[in-house]
């Protein structure tokens, strides 16, 4: 029997020949990231008695929930970071001003590589399944195992393969296929799995839009998400680190694979139109057409989602010459700092800030309900992100939906969820 | 530590999420003591009240979705929760709670069948909860040895003390 790519990763990194799934084994630790809840690990750490981390070039803290600092507290925080980074001698330390957020720093920055074991005290480290590693999010005390230890037990993940055919409809994204994946498993579909995304349509994604779909496969409980290692990707990563990745290595499952489930979707069949979260849920998902008597006040653009330079290319796109509607603010957080760049370069910042646009600091921006977008009662928010969570952006009696970049800037101008063809007339798909 | 005995003071429903639970905007406190104060803030701060020490929080599936928060956990456990038994759990939640020294239970049945009230022995290794008022036993998933050995130490950080002699 052969095995998935999950399970070849944990057989290599805990130094077996094969391991199956519900078995648990102990995994040595290629990198480890944490954000500002470094602060949290610190201590669980120094709790602990060791003196020195494992390995201080295997750990990467990226500042990026509340930059810059929005409080004394967290002022105080981001403060202890920098001493215990300099302490430590860790250098892949991203301060205010040099990262973004985590999850687009790895990846632009080329720390993460096909076969790692990568653990982050961030739910969302499912993204870096999209440059095949086993990427899951841990917890800050054991991460403190972790930076003690360097390593860490899994028990092996079943895999769920799903695979998509078919051609995207216009208008359709990432996003889209995403949230309409979840909205049929669940927001518990994939507990504890492992989730392979395979097929044409994903092959034809780029790499960006394919850390859509491992980013997003958290949201329906999975513990790793992958997309394929191919060409792309690999062409993605030489462009960051100057090296080849050797093909002599196997980042794909094996023919004879053991798949707890395997799931087809046909993307032009199920997915005509775009789609759009509803409160509060991920998965109460619908087509974006059932849903525009909704009236907005804040759309969000930005998040380790949807915050990357693809997305503010095709939401200045889709704005044009337009404006934000009176009613709505547009809040526009590029992922990273070199997204940010790039988006100036390229005029998309320029024409987002002339429709109305308030372009936020690269980072989490709104999205965790800390700061730079908190929503009041009875506000309505269509937004780029990944939770609708009840509070989850400002007061517990305002509302978020989720929905593409298009889907974003679309409603943007209409001043509630549209549909990006309805307002973009002889804008292309 | 293999069996645990409480009283059930609250009983929730599915899909109770971490912003639920510890709402993001309290994420820059840092001191896992002062965390309770700001469980289930936003919607259930009732809740605060209602957990006596030793006392047990029912939930129905996926408790504890969404972010990898370890507030969430510790506000919990300090709060003085005994555990937490649910249909199911997301993952790092779960994994948070067995590293901060709070029983996590899955049982599905349990988590249907338990009023707030009960009185209840919860046997985590061998996977049963007796209900001492109706006297209905329950079956639970039994937990791994390596998650029985971290509760029984207290959690990961007094385990890793004694394992590395620190």
């Amino acid at each position: 029997m052969g095995m998935t790519l999950a399970e070849k990763i944990l057989a290599r990194a805990s130094g077996r020949e094969t391991v199956a799934p519900d078995q648990i084994v102990t995994a040595s630790i290629d990198l480890a990231m944490s954000h500002e809840n470094a602060d949290l690990v610190r201590k669980s750490f120094r709790e602990i008695g060791a003196a020195r981390v494992w390995d201080p070039d295997r750990i990467v803290i990226i500042l990026d929930h509340r930059v810059p600092a929005e409080s004394e507290i967290t002022a105080a925080t981001h403060k202890a970071i920098r001493e215990f980074v300099e302490a430590q001698h860790i250098r892949h330390f991203y301060d205010v001003g040099r990262g973004g957020i985590c999850h687009q720093v790895l990846a632009e920055r080329g720390h993460v590589l096909p076969g790692m074991v990568v653990v982050g005290t961030d739910s969302h480290t499912t993204t870096h399944g999209a440059f095949g590693a086993f990427a899951t999010g841990i917890g800050a005390t054991e991460m403190a195992g972790v930076w003690t230890e360097g390593s860490l037990w899994f028990k092996v993940p079943a895999t769920i393969r799903i695979e998509v055919n078919g051609d995207l409809a216009p208008w359709v994204s990432a996003k889209d296929l995403i949230l309409y994946i979840i909205g049929e498993l669940g927001a518990d579909g994939a507990d504890y799995r492992a989730v392979e995304f395979d097929g044409p349509v994903i092959a034809d994604l780029t790499v960006a839009s394919r850390m859509v779909l491992t980013n997003l496969a958290m949201e329906m409980g999975a513990k790793v998400a992958f997309t394929p290692v191919d060409g792309a990707l690999l062409e993605y990563l030489y462009e960051r680190t100057g090296s080849e990745i050797p093909l002599s290595l196997s980042f794909e499952s094996d023919p004879d694979a053991d798949y707890e489930r395997v799931i087809f979707v046909d993307a032009g069949d199920s997915i005509p139109e775009p789609v759009v979260a509803c409160p509060h849920s991920v998965d109460r998902v619908r087509p974006v057409s059932d849903l525009e008597d909704v009236r907005v006040n804040q759309a969000v653009l930005g998040s380790c989602t949807n915050g990357r330079l693809e997305d503010l290319e095709l939401a200045a796109r889709v704005i044009g010459s337009r404006k934000v509607h009176p009613r709505t603010r547009l809040l526009v957080v590029p992922a990273s700092q070199q997204v940010y760049l790039d988006a100036i370069r390229l005029g998309y910042i320029q024409r987002l800030v002339a429709a109305g646009a308030m372009v936020n600091p690269p980072g989490c921006g709104p999205c965790v309900g800390v700061h730079q977008g908190i929503l009041a009662a009875g506000e309505v928010c269509i937004s780029s992100t990944n939770r609708n969570f009840i509070g989850r952006m400002g007061s517990k009696d305002s509302q978020v939906y989720l929905a593409s970049p298009a889907v974003v800037a679309a409603s943007a101008v209409a001043g509630h969820i549209a549909h990006p063809g309805d307002i973009g007339k002889g804008v292309a798909a | 530590m293999s069996a645990i005995r409480g009283k059930v003071a609250v009983k929730l429903g599915d899909h109770i999420d971490t912003d639920l639970i510890y709402p993001g905007r309290f994420l820059n406190i840092t001191d896992r003591d002062k965390t309770p104060q700001h469980l289930f803030e936003l919607a259930y701060p009732e809740i605060r009240g209602q957990l006596g020490a030793g006392d047990f929080l029912v939930a129905g599936r996926n408790f504890g979705c969404g972010s990898s928060r370890e507030q969430a956990t510790s506000a919990i456990k300090l709060a003085g929760c005994g555990a937490v038994i649910a249909a199911s759990f997301a993952r790092i939640f779960f994994r948070n709670s067995i590293n901060l020294g709070l029983p996590v239970v899955v049982s599905p049945r349990a988590a249907a069948g338990l009023q707030p009230g009960d009185e209840v022995v919860v046997d985590l290794a061998a996977g049963r909860i007796l209900n001492l008022r109706t006297e209905e036993s329950y079956p639970a998933t039994p937990l791994d040895q390596q998650a029985v050995e971290l509760l029984e130490a207290g959690g990961l950080i007094p385990y890793l003390k004694r394992k590395h002699g620190y």
